[in-house]
């Protein structure tokens, strides 16, 4: 165990490493297989730890790697924890990383840094191993900082577009602020449990007060909704589609964006200490789903939709995660992480066919032209709509009933929410792949031309993962599946009244229900249509004004700091000290200057004078 | 013959006077270097008369030294003299007076 463990987080560091030592003779070719197989085989390596670990119990061991910090009673090692809920990890990250690893060797083919592409995916795959397989906080926090960096570099890949550059540093910033949480609730971990290790707080996490366990969520959860994108902080995730689509795929979808909601359960036996804590998680969450929903169906930007739709997915996450469904949030997670990067990755495909168009309006009727992308991006659509039988409609649906447990009214959000989803999710289908053929300026009259086999390949497998993803938690199993998998790892959290069969399959119809309502009422409005002021509000399309808020609020009272700071505090109160010694030193030692007469033979009577001086001085003591 | 000890130290203290003098009134960078040899030679009386009075071979080994290095003194200033005059086509000391307050 311990040196497959180890193997699969320095794959990808190995890759990193050999990808960054490739000059610029190494063709793009070995790149690019090095950087993929280097991911595939930390895949490997995880199905095999993932064995390993079935047959062990408990099954739960920590990999000693190194100490690593040693001050008074704090100890750090870098240690691997691997447990159900890393390896359930590991498992989803590796594998979607491999295959968008693959569909990039074409996807960013003849790009001018290729290389620094691969580059940096590889160090993200490494650092999000790390995230996860960390078994204590500061270890996670590095690998935290080191996705939130690659983030930042992939987003501001293409940094000589200023809207790009810009995006990078407002993702950098929105995660920075998230960081803080995270800091202050590691800060409080440790004054109160005087341990960051993972097994120790899960251990004493019961001695906390409920004041200081309120702290702790609350700060988790601003940590949380930086890197997921939760409100107040999501603005940053729909401008950080700047990046390549396939970043967008990865990161800023499947694994990266989810780290929030893993630390939250993570932090499981922390958060089953405050009830009040995870009523506002669940609110967060909840909010955020919906508000995302709403923006998201008047945007005209094909990924900011999905963007948007991400944000959405994440809030029920976190939805989850608040009514004490952490399995739930897992499973909705690996089956979100299928179906978004297979719509991403679907998006880039109709991107690339396109020649870069990304407007919804310049598509539509695509679908006798791309003979893989397009039924495959028909699996993702109807599995995020949460059709059944696919694994939306299963994973959504396990989500929903535990809200409906603990809380009617987010509940009714959620089917809410899920309405939105089903529409916003079928407008993007219907103006990209039916209706009338809008893309011929896009591809200067040429038919649009499907894309190689390496990326409609990790297409078809993730259009098979999201139509058998379902599988992985059945509502009527509860032998080995996930729930069953995850749960020694999890915090307990009272159940509420246990639903009878009847109640389950109706929450089961609504769910149906809520999709079908949104899927029919998407394609009554935009069949013969595609663009209507009426269905895509400005004050949506304006993401609710939030930049605007923020702008109000802090931009520009910061930037009028700024410019007070630089025209009046720089030139009179800094430049105005420093200059003033210098005038007064120069005025009070005008009459003094004049004794530099720069005559040599003025100094030297006067070393005669004074040597003469000292002389009699010294004679007249003698006497 | 015997000429007292001090008759040597006036005549040290009547060359080093001239030497001073010299120092503090010409103009030329020559003169001031032929001054500044008198200086050290004065020194250089005082220190072989104390040596021969007070029977320490001390004073005269530290003569051997001034005389090195008056000697290197003497090569280096030379050589900057002749850099200036060859800029300025003078000797004079008081045109070398940017340094002034």
């Amino acid at each position: 165990m311990n040196i497959l463990a180890t193997l699969l987080v320095l794959a990808p560091l190995a890759g990193f490493v050999f990808v960054l030592m490739a000059g610029r003779s190494q063709s793009e070719k070995s790149i690019g297989l090095v950087a993929t197989s280097a991911v595939a085989f930390s895949f490997v390596m995880a199905v095999a730890s993932f064995f390993v670990l079935l047959g062990e119990h408990p099954r739960s061991t920590t990999v000693n790697l190194f100490n690593w910090i040693s001050a008074g009673n704090l100890h750090v090692s870098a240690a691997l924890l691997v447990d159900p809920l890393s390896i359930t990890m590991c498992l989803f990250v590796t594998g979607i990383s491999a295959l968008i690893h693959l569909y990039s060797t074409a996807y960013m083919h003849k790009e001018k840094d290729y290389r620094k592409f691969f580059l940096y995916l590889n160090l993200f795959v490494f650092s999000m191993l790390v995230l996860v397989l960390a078994n204590n906080l500061v270890l996670t926090f590095v690998g935290w900082e080191g996705v939130g960096v690659c983030s930042y570099w992939l987003v501001s890949f293409y940094f000589d577009r200023e809207s790009a550059a810009s995006a990078g540093k407002k993702a950098f910033i929105f995660n920075r602020v998230g960081d803080l949480g995270l800091l202050i609730a590691m800060f409080l971990l440790f004054q109160h449990l005087h341990t960051l290790n993972y097994v120790g707080i899960t251990a004493k996490a019961a001695s906390l007060s409920p004041t200081t366990a309120l702290l702790v969520v609350l700060a988790l959860l601003l940590g949380a909704a930086g890197k997921s994108a939760q409100i107040p902080l999501f603005n940053w995730l729909p401008d950080a589609m700047e990046g390549p689509t396939p970043v967008s795929a990865l990161i800023h979808a499947a694994t990266m964006v989810t780290a929030g909601v893993f630390l939250l359960v993570r932090m499981s036996p922390v958060l089953t200490m405050s009830a009040d804590g995870r009523l506002v998680i669940a609110i967060i969450g909840t909010a955020t789903a919906f508000v995302a929903a709403t923006i998201a169906t008047a945007q005209k930007d094909i990924k900011k939709v999905l963007a948007f739709s991400t944000v959405s997915q994440i809030g029920f996450m976190v939805m989850a995660v608040g009514v004490g469904a952490y399995s739930a949030a897992i499973f909705l997670m690996i089956s979100h992480a299928f179906f978004k990067a297979l719509l991403f990755l679907g998006s880039g495909s109709v991107i690339h066919s396109l020649n870069g168009e990304q407007d919804l309006r310049k598509m539509g009727g695509l679908q006798k032209f791309l003979p893989y992308t397009f039924p495959t991006f028909l699996i993702g659509w109807l599995t995020i709509s949460g059709i059944p039988p696919f694994a939306g409609f299963w994973s959504k649906g396990a989500v929903l009933t535990n809200v409906y447990d603990h809380n009617k009214i987010l509940w009714l959000v959620g089917i809410l929410t899920a309405v939105l989803t089903a529409y916003y999710m079928s407008r993007l289908f219907v103006l990209t792949f039916r209706g009338n053929e809008r893309f011929r300026e896009a591809t200067e009259g040429h038919d649009p031309h499907e894309s190689p086999w390496v990326m409609t390949a990790p297409l078809i497998i993730l259009a098979v993962l999201s139509v058998l993803g379902g599988l992985l938690d059945l509502p009527w199993t509860h032998h080995g599946d996930l729930t069953s998998f995850l749960s020694p790892t999890l915090g307990y959290v009272p159940a509420g009244a246990p639903l009878s069969s009847t109640v389950q399959w109706g929450l089961g119809l609504v769910d149906f229900a809520a999709a079908i309502i949104g899927l029919l009422a998407a394609f009554s409005i935009w069949r013969d249509r595609y663009e209507d002021a009426r269905f895509e509000k400005s004050f949506l399309e304006r993401v609710w004004r939030w930049d605007d808020a923020y702008d109000l609020t802090i931009g520009r009272p910061l930037t009028s700091v700024a410019q007070f700071s630089g025209d009046v505090i720089e030139p009179k109160v800094i430049d105005g000290a420093v200059n003033g010694v210098a005038v007064t030193v120069a005025r009070s030692v005008e009459g003094i200057a004049k004794v530099q007469s720069g005559y040599v033979r003025h100094y030297a009577l006067a070393m005669s004078l004074a040597l003469s001086v000292i002389i009699v001085y010294l004679v007249a003591r003698v006497w | 013959m015997n000429v007292p000890a001090s008759w040597y130290l006036v005549l040290a203290a009547v060359l080093f006077a001239i030497g001073v003098f010299g120092l503090l009134t010409r103009r030329s960078a020559l003169t001031i270097f032929m001054c500044i040899e008198l200086l050290l030679n004065a020194i250089n009386l005082t220190f072989v008369t104390f040596a021969h009075s007070l029977s320490d071979i001390g004073g005269q080994a530290t003569v051997f030294f001034v005389m090195v290095v008056a000697a290197a003194e003497v090569t280096v200033g030379l050589g900057i003299v002749v850099t200036v005059f060859r800029r300025r086509n003078s000797t004079s000391v008081d045109e070398l007076h940017e340094l002034q307050g």
